[in-house]
């Protein structure tokens, strides 16, 4: 069983009208695993993310999860087979209190139609979340509105609360996105912490902040796989400098 | 009194009894209205807005087709008296399940859409239902609405409910509103509760969560159709006839502003709307036959100062200073 990938995409292409985004990518992760997916902007990382995250489906190929096609699976059912994603764009709910933003992701996996328990006497349950919030730092701000916290506190959160599906393949699409350094620093260590327990699949633009971290990195470059390899690997690959870090050299 | 916070100080300990001191001061609205039918009246209409508030402050849904469900309870419990020979409890629980029946079947067609096309087809559909009733009129009465109710009393075994008499009348009615209350208070302290709030501020990450977003919103939107539907058959208790318009998409309307009145998503807000305005509309038709003129600028003034409502702005002032 151990040669089955804990997630796979097999020759996968997404269309957008005219425009292909993905070509004919294939590429099986490991478990255990941190990978990192790279490229310069207009690679199809995001939309490579959301088609492992099932938000977008594929236009020809599959995407498995241990073995299991899950390419026709509806998004809410992914995430119960144990996928779990933060987003790009922060997306807490801003009205509710920290604590119920990680309790609501805890129920969506076993209290979904619950409508006769009250939700104060959970009382395992608001100590898993306040466990969960204490990992990522926010176990003091649990009373606070979450829209109401700085940016980086909101990704925290949101990392809280794809940790709360308890799930075996963490995705996450560019964390540490207007992060200040700090914050970076400390998103990063979290990350590494993590992937200690679960497959981790991280998109991220900057290439720098995976290189120490990854067990892998894949470089997506117009849709397709550029290269797959070590971070050492790619760090030798020429092509990966000509496309990637060349443009990041003359931009910096 | 809508926020689960840690027990501590005295609005959190008001707010844990909300359903006993709503149904306290709703008890009281029959001393404080002019006439015992009025006060009734702000009973069954708060529990409508309360049905429609369940949709649009908890879920975030705009619909503007909530008077069919109203409709459906009223005509469901009128027409098995009047057709059937029932007798009022069995009566109103017919009423219900027709709304629900007219809810789950709509919500079906309505779910998928978003915004203001959710708003759009809400209309159509309920107008739909008006027009059937309408036409149906060898059955339903047509626009002279369904006559003939007898509704005269309810015999409970140890006590004769003598509904002609106004007052017993608005403790019956009571009765079902305190138990609605009930329900709802427990509905939103539950999982659900929160899955609905949830999806009003961010529909993609409750999906993201591994909620079905729409078979959530399918239940919630039966849910508020057996609420609107239980203020319909009591309604249909109430007059004892069923008037054709209150199926319209002007009872549509009229119960999403006194939602917005009251407060939306806050738990004793529709039944503030529903007073006020009833109210209003009481006193001030005394004055003038253009008493809509006059409601209708104090409502657009309340909606411009107090955006969160009457109910809802005094919350937030009081919360802010406990």
């Amino acid at each position: 069983m151990s040669d089955v990938p804990i997630m796979e995409v097999r020759d996968v292409y997404v269309q957008f009208g005219g425009f292909t985004a993905l070509s004919d990518v294939s590429i099986a992760f490991r478990q255990g695993e941190l990978t990192s997916i790279i490229g310069p902007n207009g690679a199809g990382k995001s939309t490579f993310f959301n088609v492992l995250s099932g938000s977008v489906k594929p236009t020809a190929g599959s995407v498995f999860l241990k073995g299991e096609d899950i390419s026709k699976r509806p998004q809410h059912e992914i995430t119960r087979l144990g996928i779990a994603k933060s987003f790009q764009i922060t997306s807490v709910f801003p009205q509710l209190t920290v604590l119920d933003n990680v309790r609501i992701a805890m129920q969506g996996m076993s209290r979904r139609f619950d409508m006769w328990t009250p939700r104060a006497a959970m009382k395992s349950q608001i100590d898993e979340a306040i466990a969960i919030l204490d990992r990522v730092g926010l176990a003091a701000r649990r009373d606070r509105t979450a829209g109401a916290m700085a940016h980086g506190e909101q990704r925290s959160l949101e990392m809280a609360m794809a940790l709360a599906a308890h799930p075996k393949v963490l995705l996450l699409d560019e964390p540490t996105a207007g992060m200040s350094p700090e914050e970076t620093g400390a998103m990063m260590d979290l990350i590494v912490r993590l992937s200690s327990e679960r497959t981790v699949i991280l998109v991220e633009h900057k290439m720098k902040l995976v290189m120490g971290v990854s067990d892998r990195i894949i470089v997506l470059h117009h849709g397709e796989v550029l290269a797959d390899g070590t971070p050492d690997n790619i760090r030798a690959n020429t092509e990966v400098r000509r496309v990637y870090l060349g443009e990041e050299m003359s931009g910096a | 009194m809508d926020r689960q916070s840690p027990a501590s100080g005295w609005f959190e300990t008001l707010a844990r009894h909300r359903v006993a001191l709503a149904v306290l001061a709703l008890a009281a609205i029959i001393v404080i209205a002019p006439y015992e039918a009025l006060a009734t009246n702000i009973l069954i209409y708060g529990l409508f807005a309360l049905g429609c508030n369940l949709l649009l402050g908890y879920t975030g849904l705009l619909s503007f087709g909530q008077a069919a469900f109203f409709g459906l309870g009223a005509y469901g419990c009128g027409l098995s008296i009047v057709h059937g020979g029932l007798s009022v409890l069995p009566a109103i629980a017919i009423g219900v399940l027709s709304a629900i029946g007219g809810a789950i079947l709509i919500g079906a067609m309505v779910i998928r859409s978003r915004g203001i096309y959710f708003s759009m087809v809400t209309l159509a559909l309920g107008q739909c239902v008006s027009a059937l009733l309408y036409e149906a009129d060898g059955w339903t009465g047509g626009e002279n609405g369904l006559r003939g109710i007898n509704a005269a009393h309810v015999n409970l075994g140890f006590f004769n409910v003598n509904l002609l008499n106004p007052t017993q009348k608005f403790f019956f009615v009571l009765f079902f509103v305190a138990l609605a209350l009930a329900i709802v208070a427990r509905l939103l302290s539950s999982p659900f509760g929160v899955t609905l709030e949830a999806i009003r501020e961010n529909e993609k990450r409750v999906v993201a969560c591994g909620y079905d977003a729409q078979a959530t919103k399918w239940v919630v939107f039966a849910i508020s159709g057996a609420l609107c539907g239980l203020a319909g058959s009591l309604y249909a208790v109430h007059l004892s006839i069923v008037p054709i318009d209150i199926v319209n998409y002007h009872s549509s309307g009229l119960v999403v502003m006194m939602s917005l009145l009251g407060g939306m998503g806050t738990f004793f807000g529709p039944f503030i709307g529903a007073a006020i305005m009833l109210l209003l509309e009481d006193v001030v038709s005394h004055f003038t036959s253009h008493w809509q003129l006059i409601v209708g600028l104090l409502f657009i003034a309340l909606v411009l100062f107090f955006p969160r409502g009457v109910w809802g702005t005094l919350l937030s002032y009081v919360r802010s200073r406990a």
